[in-house]
């Protein structure tokens, strides 16, 4: 395969003007034996004494440019690191001398090259693409200097007879490759084409500028020939060499990787993970192959290395909670002790009839699947995807598998097909319990071959999908283990719940044992549910907790996927099964029960005269359906709750509280539950929460929220986890908002949405409530336009009326600008209809809305 | 630091900003002189007639003066670039040296964002370098020489300021509201586009203590440009709508796309510079493109450096405004 020999061109400097790259960085250096090498090299512009050296190689087609911010973030004055970014010989702008390279051939190159430079300890590598396998190769063969390992969208093991990924396919085909990789810049674009969001047309061209010539792009068609796809390939020793050396080393590792790569896909990240076990995953969603371009690479980078380098390799990764010492009973204790008790634990009401599972029946369920999953080979710290609708069969799994110390992994429906499998695919379930549509989808998306199924399943769609269990199989098989399960930890892992994705893509949450019970806990407290207070649940997530407080707990006649089915009737129905006094529903269902209340028996309403408490939780309940609910529901109190995936609940609010707040900026939230500790981290004059956390009244800041009911980490997702948990035991929500001198929280918008004027910061949902209170409005966005710092503040109306041009009438905007004196309002802009973000049809995209304010504003045109 | 007992020349007080600057001075106990052609009229200030282009004139006006504030200009949108030059540029050489040798410590320079503005719109922009050889039009190309004048001169003996007032409005004025209002009467007034571009504007009284403000500001301020607006920008459409009103000029209808109002304003300026018509196009491309393109500016620097902020705001601008009319 090697090429004859090729085009000898000396090694020369970058062009000047190429977006990021500081000409004082590049250098060439001359390495006997070898060639003349382009790096790029902040030594000379480093202000003080640096940590040491980060080396950095490229892969194929692109060259050290893609290391440009790294290089520059580390200059910073503060820790700051030597960054060595190198051309390999043949590509970016070092010397072609014509020679194809191997592997090894790279290896022992750049192993030439640091000793030139005279590359003392300690050193991090970090390689991207194939120059990942070259690092590796350096770094197994440097040890005394190694200090860490980062590894970009790599793979240092390809399983002969295993098919290349898809897209190199085509570039390997002797004849196609030629053609595709240096005749053509075919390779070149397709590759730069891999950025999300794309490349601009200057980095474009800065990526392309070494590669002009089809003899300047010889070394890439040599490069996907030296790709080892074969047994029997001659680079096959040396990676296999590199692949093995690898799981031994003890240094830091951190694996920065884009999950959209057509290339290196999630198998070849979980291949470096099972290698390199102690290393920190960041797996970006939004980001591809050119993860450096998609991600903040050199922040992120520096910020692993502050953490990591030099520490301590023994470190676990990602840091658990540490251990508290407090006393802690297992979510499923209460279930657990009622083993004998045939009262009822669920009573399920369908149509005419009910189905009542007692707590006998759910406690023995609940042993048998936990024993039928060790079974099937379930081992503790195992993750169970399970894709099951509410009902008694979810109930027991997910008891069975905390049981058990598996991690249930646990994602909304309602993130769409794209959106669950994304994120059930990003936690790598060992097992999928699931209805058959759930298992298919499993099956299809690869996301795990261990399939169990719920529910009524035929036999060939069984065989079909490789099922290797149904759920009563799963009893059964628990039935006649005979082994003692061992106890979980309380700060082993329990569950990944995934956020909703409102906010780009979903992040998993974890959890551990002794989290889940605080959870439990804490709505506990907060309702005043446990055993002898049986309570109804309208919204699922409710339903799941009432075994683990010891509540009976009914489920109305309605579709669990669609709340507004629920009717005045059915939970009437619900109420009185069970003689109940608390009701925990969602805002949609409260709305299914208003609307549905005239046809309510005099005997229902009667029943739902004896509800005394009332939760709507999961989105913010206006004020005036709450009001409507009062009327229905005489003795209750109407609560409703804030919180996040991330924990919940944080504060608790109800009618009365909240009429007793009155107005003011945001939304009142009321006060933080037992347990929960809520601070601001205050806005600096550039909108960002750099403050310490406070709980000084009417400071406007982050909402940080602490108790130990929170998540213990993100999966996988190690620089946001960084980022969320700055606060050592806090977790950062990304809402802004203050206390007042009461102690209570008011909500005033998202952080990324805060309006940052010359005169202060303006958060958003304060200045929208007050605008939907002008007449004729029927819903707003405050947002704002221009430079951050000198942000003028715009009101964007939905007018009830129907809607001429862009700018409001006099009257509208008169109005308008009375409402929320006295913030000063630039423009009031109107739309026929305000765009809403997918996930949450109520909440409107305030980022949509800025960018066409941005738009119209500045006399461009732009449709909303 | 005040104004109070100190010899103050301002010229082109005839101008309504030229004027309200004198009646501040004058206020705030400073002696004051004006400087231009026609009598400028300010109670307690003394006039001298003549004009920056005669450096004999000129001398003499400004002998004996501890301070300049200087706003005389042409400020026409069209006509002969020579004549431009001659007052904008040659005008403030020989004021800037009249000054110099006459021993006035503060020199202010009045000059207009335009001098920076090559195209496109101003979003929350800074007062960046004037550019006498990329901005629109004779009368931002010649302000942009006569400020780079200005801030060359700038030393230790005498230091300068630099101001650049955004459209300035309130009672009296002949630029900005005196166009807009005949446009109206005489129905043609158009909105460009959708009416929606933000421009920040400055009511005459707050431009007015902004120079004032520049005569006492500490010597770390000299030697730079500062914008000064209202920091109010507010969309064109309702910013006509609301001259018109206080004016009681009937409001804007006719709207038309702002690409053809460009087009058209280009094709106006091309028969006015061949053909020698009286008066000024009823559309310049510069006035196009002023009213169809976003023209507002980060104020922060200004009011840190300047130590001043607005008074007058919008509303209460309008109001006068109405009052006056």
């Amino acid at each position: 395969m090697r090429s004859p020999v090729g085009l000898r061109l000396p090694a020369s400097l970058p062009p000047g003007g190429l977006p990021g790259l500081d000409p004082a960085w590049s250098r060439l250096v001359d390495v006997p034996g070898s060639g003349t090498w382009h790096v790029l090299d902040n030594h000379d512009a480093l202000p003080g004494e640096p940590v040491g050296t980060i080396l950095c190689v490229h892969g194929n087609p692109t060259w050290s440019y893609l290391w440009r911010r790294l290089v520059a973030a580390g200059g910073r004055a503060d820790r700051p690191w030597r960054v060595v970014a190198v051309d390999q010989l043949g590509m970016g702008f070092s010397e072609r001398d014509g020679r194809a390279r191997r592997l090894e051939d790279r290896v022992a190159e750049l192993g030439a090259l640091t000793k030139e430079l005279g590359l003392a300890g300690p050193v991090v590598t970090a390689g991207h693409d194939w120059g990942g396998v070259v690092s590796l190769g350096w770094a197994v063969e440097h040890r005394d200097v190694l200090a860490g390992v980062v590894l970009l969208n790599t793979a240092v093991h390809l399983p002969p007879g295993d098919r290349a990924p898809a897209v190199l396919r085509p570039a390997m085909v002797p004849g196609v490759r030629t053609a595709s990789t240096v005749t053509t810049t075919a390779f070149l674009d397709t590759t730069l084409a891999l950025a999300h969001p794309p490349l601009t047309p200057e980095v474009r061209a800065a990526f392309r500028s070494p590669y002009r010539t089809s003899g300047r792009r010889q070394a890439i068609g040599d490069f996907v020939a030296d790709i080892p796809a074969t047994a029997d390939h001659p680079s096959r020793p040396a990676l296999d060499r590199v692949a093995t050396a690898v799981t031994t080393l003890d240094v830091p590792a951190l694996l920065l990787w884009g999950a959209r790569d057509p290339v290196f896909s999630d198998r070849f990240l979980d291949d470096l993970a099972a290698r390199l076990p102690h290393a920190d995953v960041h797996r970006s969603p939004r980001a591809g192959h050119l993860v450096g371009e998609d991600e903040d690479l050199g922040g992120g980078v520096l910020r692993w290395l502050d953490v990591r380098v030099p520490g301590d390799p023994a470190d676990r990764p990602e840091g658990r909670a540490a251990a508290t010492g407090e006393p802690w009973v297992p979510l499923g204790a209460a279930l657990a002790d009622r083993q004998d008790d045939g009262g009822p634990a669920l009573v399920e009401l369908r149509g005419s009839g009910t189905r009542t599972i007692p707590w006998s029946l759910l406690a023995t369920r609940v042993d048998e699947l936990a024993r039928g999953l060790a079974t099937l080979g379930v081992r503790p710290g195992d993750r169970v995807a399970v894709l099951v609708p509410p009902g008694g069969d979810l109930t027991a799994v997910l008891y069975a598998c905390v049981r058990l110390g598996a991690v249930v992994v646990v994602a909304d429906a309602g993130l769409g097909v794209r959106g669950l499998s994304r994120a059930v695919r990003s936690a790598r379930p060992a097992a999928v319990v699931g209805v058959e549509r759930a298992l298919v989808a499993a099956r299809v998306l690869g996301w795990s071959s261990t399939l169990v199924a719920a529910g009524p399943l035929h036999r060939s769609a069984r065989r079909a999908l490789g099922v290797v269990a149904t759920l009563p199989e799963v009893a059964d098989l628990g039935r006649v283990a005979a082994a003692d399960l061992p106890v979980p930890g309380p700060d082993d892992d329990a569950a990944v719940l995934f956020t909703s994705g409102s906010t780009g893509p979903a992040k998993g949450a974890v959890y551990s044992q002794r989290g889940l019970s605080a959870m439990r806990d804490a709505v506990g407290r907060a309702y005043g549910v446990g055993p002898g207070s049986p309570f109804v649940a309208a919204f699922a997530p409710f339903a799941l907790l009432g075994p683990a407080l010891g509540a009976t707990t009914a489920s109305p006649d309605m579709d669990v996927t669609a709340p507004r089915t629920l009717t005045a009737r059915a939970l009437a129905d619900a109420v009185r099964a069970i003689d109940g006094r608390v009701v925990f529903a969602s805002p949609a269902a409260l709305a299914g029960v208003l609307a549905t209340q005239d046809d309510l028996p005099v005997d229902g309403r009667a029943a739902l005269g004896e509800v005394t408490t009332f939760l709507s939780a999961g989105a913010p309940v206006p004020e005036r359906l709450l009001a409507q609910a009062a009327a229905l529901l005489p003795n209750a109190e109407l609560h409703t709750p804030y919180g996040m995936t991330e924990m919940l609940p944080v504060t608790d609010v109800d009618l009365a509280g909240i009429r007793a707040a009155g107005p003011g900026d945001g939304v009142c939230v009321g006060h933080p539950v037992a347990g929960a500790d809520v601070r601001v981290s205050p806005l600096d004059a550039d909108g960002r929460a750099t403050g310490a956390p406070t709980t000084e009244p009417g400071v406007v800041g982050e909402v940080l929220v602490a108790g130990p009911h929170r998540k213990v980490r993100y999966d996988r997702l190690w620089l946001t986890e960084q980022a969320s948990s700055r606060d050592p035991g806090r977790h950062r929500t990304g809402d802004v908002g203050h206390l007042d001198a009461h102690g209570r929280l008011w909500v005033g918008g998202r952080l990324e949405h805060v309006v940052v004027t010359a005169e202060g910061v303006v958060t958003p949902v304060g200045v929208e409530r007050q605008v939907d209170e002008v007449r004729g409005v029927a819903r707003s966005a405050a947002v704002g336009v221009g430079p951050r710092g000198t942000q003028q503040l715009v009101v964007v109306v939905e007018p009830e009326a129907r809607v001429r041009g862009v700018v409001a009438d006099d009257e509208l905007a008169a109005a308008v600008r009375a409402a929320v004196a006295p913030r000063r309002v630039a423009a009031v802009l109107v739309a026929s209809r305000l765009p809403t973000d997918v996930r949450h049809n109520s909440k409107i995209d305030r980022a949509a809305v800025a960018v066409w304010a941005d738009a119209v504003l500045a006399g461009r045109r732009a449709r909303l | 630091m005040t104004v109070d007992g100190s010899t103050v020349l301002v010229t082109g007080a005839s101008g309504m900003l030229g004027g309200a600057v004198a009646r501040a001075l004058v206020a705030g106990g400073a002696q004051v002189r004006t400087f231009q052609r026609r009598p400028a009229r300010v109670d307690g200030a003394r006039d001298v007639l003549g004009s920056v282009t005669d450096p004999v004139a000129t001398a003499r006006a400004v002998a004996g003066c501890d301070a300049v504030v200087h706003l005389a200009a042409r400020v026409d949108i069209t006509g002969p670039e020579d004549e431009f030059r001659r007052v904008n540029v040659e005008g403030t050489r020989h004021l800037l040296a009249a000054a110099r040798a006459a021993g006035a410590g503060r020199f202010v320079h009045v000059s207009s964002p335009s001098v920076a503005h090559v195209g496109g719109s101003l979003v929350g922009a800074p007062a960046t370098a004037a550019e006498p050889a990329l901005a629109r039009g004779p009368y931002a190309r010649t302000k942009a020489a006569g400020e780079l004048l200005a801030l060359e001169t700038d030393t230790a003996a005498m230091r300068v300021v630099v101001v650049r007032p955004h459209l300035v409005w309130g009672p009296g004025d002949t630029q900005l509201i005196g166009r807009v209002v005949a446009r109206a009467r005489a129905g043609r007034l158009p909105v460009l586009g959708s009416g929606a571009p933000l421009i920040d504007t400055t009511y005459v009284d707050n431009a007015a203590d902004a120079l004032v403000a520049a005569l006492t500001a500490p010597d770390a301020a000299c030697g730079q440009a500062y914008v000064v607006t209202n920091g109010e920008p507010r969309p064109v459409l309702e910013l006509l709508r609301a001259i018109c009103v206080a004016s009681g000029a009937p409001a804007p209808r006719v709207h038309v796309p702002g690409g053809l109002a460009r087009a058209l304003g280009a094709g106006l300026d091309a028969v006015w510079a061949r053909f020698p018509l009286a008066g000024e196009p009823p559309l310049t491309r510069f006035v196009a493109e002023q009213l169809s393109t976003a023209h507002w500016f980060d104020q922060r620097r200004t009011r840190e450096a300047l130590r001043w902020s607005p008074r007058v705001s919008l509303d209460e601008g309008f109001a006068r405004l109405a009052a006056a009319s």
